[in-house]
């Protein structure tokens, strides 16, 4: 069950790079494995954040101070494309991310995030570029403000950004709903739509090995 | 006024709705969930932990893909492949859930194995762990990747809660230039609309080329939407598709295939409904492609050249190119064609069926692998390894210097110790190129089945057009 979400403030990283993809993100090896939650923090963005010889890339910025505490990410068109697997969200979970900001994201780690009470937020292009020049331009020492509840993002100069956001996801995330269980309050109109589907498209329900 | 036309997602969509539950969101019906080694278990195992049950298993379906050893006999799956392996087999007979095992005939790479046993429908909702489930829309299913945690929601409710996309139709017009598969024509697209041209849509892929296209084209093209940032793509059945699905081992015989064929004559896109976004190919333009960055969207001709970082004026695409050119170590300006290449992958979800294995086999016939070269075919599925030798493919390519291997995902993605070493080179049929995807700092280039035989042959990549007979 996820965690509520309502309001942060806290240091950001951009990482700006177009198409960060989940392979990025996480890489597969570490996900192979009933129990690999809990492993994972330090392996995020494995590729960038180390060199070859497995020591830290300095020039990667959360390897960097103040960066190494962000909570927020803001990231370049098309983070998060790719691969379905959720470890890329639970990564970036342990290693302390609660939101990430950007123009766009890939759509299955976008809903991946809510699942775990990572708040993903999409605004214009612009705004996220203006945001992270703003971080940069104080080398980090810049917070940014993020309100669930009142739909606003505060950069670090205190210019205030609406964003839109689904209200049922919206809902989910404030109040940390467990969507099986919700669902599963609906299961009178699961049975009742399988009873009507069973006569209207009986090859789906009732597929066995011919012959 | 008359009633506006539906799309094929639309009329899908609307038959599954168990419960409108917010703004353009629904509760839809599962139809068939497909589970793999490397989730599969931890699903079963989660439900379990919370005290739920199974909803279906009779609509769940699973095998082994992802995480075991595509070596003979399986050696070299890892403890933790092992592990997942044995428990996808404990987990799944526990719950009363099919499982197609190794070594037997359904085990395959999930994407392959739905639509050759016929599990994979027309008009069916199909989802599965993996994002590359858009696969079996080249039957005009609605298909999708999800989550860990969407997939625990489908297992204990047979229904998943879905915001209904954008519709984005792509058409293919023209007929195939020589050399020029499926495969090239939906890198070609990418290539032109972008790794996030098709986010938020579903994309209906039409037009003469794909009405032309066999079945397992369409797989492909449908493979490799989730590359175009499109979590769905499909394409409508028609006479192809029937014949494609009859007489396998689930789909409906007798009086249900009737009734089933004629409900899903029902399902194509009318001919005046309205999508959000058009785009359309002139197919005939298109030559066969290869990629050469770190994005299914680093895509060009083989007869083009390595983008020049100095030649664009946006700083950022100018930064990302150069990424891309250091990581896989090419020089801007250069001819693609020529690239010394050191391993050769033909299998992955994306182009291991048997039309593939054929076009490979076409080129590499009478041929040999060039010196230090290690090139693999694995089959998508045990049905494939075996129809494949059984036309004497399997000799064919061990003949000619390649390995054969047993069916699963293999170096696609790399999970199952199948690497490609740091620093190497691979031209691969697979569906990613992202930094790392198939071992730390591998670097690779997407082709199709026949290109990535001819690049085998030559050492390099190459041409496929110029290995004419």
């Amino acid at each position: 069950m996820p965690k509520p979400f309502t309001k942060l403030t806290a240091i950001a990283a951009p990482i700006m790079r177009t198409n960060i993809d989940t392979d990025v993100i996480i890489r597969i090896e570490r996900l192979v494995g009933n129990s690999v939650r809990g492993t994972l923090g330090k392996w995020a963005f494995g590729s960038l954040r180390y060199l070859p010889d497995g020591s830290e890339n300095s020039e990667f910025i959360l390897n960097r101070e103040p960066y190494r505490q962000a909570e927020i990410l803001v990231t370049g068109p098309n983070f998060g494309c790719g691969s379905s697997r959720e470890g890329a969200v639970w990564a970036l979970q342990e290693m302390g991310i609660r939101a990430v900001i950007g123009s766009g994201f890939g759509d299955i780690f976008f809903a991946n995030c809510f699942q775990n009470g990572i708040l993903p937020i999409i605004v214009d292009k612009k705004i996220v570029d203006g945001l992270a020049a703003e971080i940069e331009f104080t080398q980090g020492a810049g917070r940014i403000g993020v309100d669930l509840e009142g739909q606003t993002i505060v950069s670090p100069t205190g210019q205030q950004h609406h964003f839109e956001i689904d209200p049922r996801r919206r809902a989910g995330l404030l109040e940390g709903l467990d969507e099986v269980l919700l669902t599963l309050r609906r299961d009178d109109e699961i049975r009742a739509f399988q009873a009507a589907d069973r006569a209207a498209r009986p090859w789906i329900h009732f597929a066995r090995k011919q012959g | 006024m008359q009633k506006p036309g539906r799309t094929l997602l639309a009329k899908i969509w609307d038959q599954h709705v168990i419960a409108h539950i917010g703004d353009d969101t629904d509760l839809l019906h599962v139809d068939r969930h497909l589970l793999h080694d490397l989730g599969g278990s931890r699903g079963l195992l989660d439900l379990k932990s919370r005290s739920l049950e199974v909803h279906n298993p009779e609509l769940t379906f699973a095998t082994p893909d992802h995480a075991i050893s595509t070596a003979r006999g399986r050696a070299g799956t890892s403890k933790i492949g092992h592990e997942l392996l044995a428990g996808l087999r404990t987990e799944t007979s526990a719950v009363g859930i099919e499982m197609f095992d190794i070594d037997e005939p359904g085990q395959g790479i999930v994407h392959v194995i739905g639509p050759e046993l016929g599990l994979s429908l027309p008009g069916c909702l199909i989802v599965c762990g993996d994002s590359h489930t858009c696969t079996h829309g080249g039957l005009g299913a609605l298909a999708f990747g999800i989550g860990s945690s969407e997939l625990t929601h489908v297992l204990a409710t047979q229904a998943i809660i879905q915001r209904r996309p954008k519709t984005m139709r792509a058409k293919f017009e023209g007929r195939l230039p020589f050399g020029v598969t499926a495969k090239d024509l939906i890198l070609a697209l990418i290539g032109h609309i972008g790794a996030a041209g098709g986010t938020g849509y579903a994309v209906e892929y039409a037009g003469s080329a794909i009405t032309d296209m066999p079945i397992e084209g369409r797989l492909t093209i449908c493979n490799l939407s989730i590359e175009l940032g499109a979590k769905m793509g499909l394409i409508a059945p028609d006479e192809k598709t029937y014949e494609y699905i009859r007489g396998r081992a689930y789909a409906p015989e007798g009086e249900m295939w009737e009734r089933a064929v004629d409900a899903w004559r029902q399902l194509p896109s009318d001919p005046d409904a309205v999508f959000d976004k058009e785009v359309v190919i002139d197919v005939e333009k298109i030559i066969p492609q290869v990629t050469w960055g770190i994005s299914p969207e680093h895509v060009i001709g083989v007869d083009g050249r390595i983008p020049d970082p100095k030649e664009i004026a946006d700083p950022a695409r100018r930064a990302a190119i150069e990424t891309a050119l250091d990581y896989m170590g090419l020089k801007p300006g250069a001819p693609i064609a020529g690239t010394p290449v050191d391993w050769v992958f033909i299998g992955s979800c994306t182009n291991s069926r048997l039309s593939d294995l054929r076009a490979a086999a076409e080129v590499v016939r009478g041929r040999k692998v060039a010196p230090g070269v290690r090139a693999w075919v694995v089959p998508g599925s045990e049905t494939v390894k075996r129809d494949a030798v059984a036309e004497g493919l399997g000799k064919l390519f061990t003949d000619a210097g390649f390995e054969w291997r047993e069916p699963g995902c293999s170096m696609c993605l790399a999970a199952n110790g199948e690497t490609v070493s740091p620093g190497q080179r691979s031209i691969s049929t697979s569906n990613r190129n992202f930094i790392g995807r198939q071992g730390p700092r591998a670097r690779t280039h997407l082709a199709s089945p026949a290109m990535a035989a001819a690049a085998a042959i030559f050492g390099a990549i190459a041409d496929v057009r110029m290995m004419e007979r």
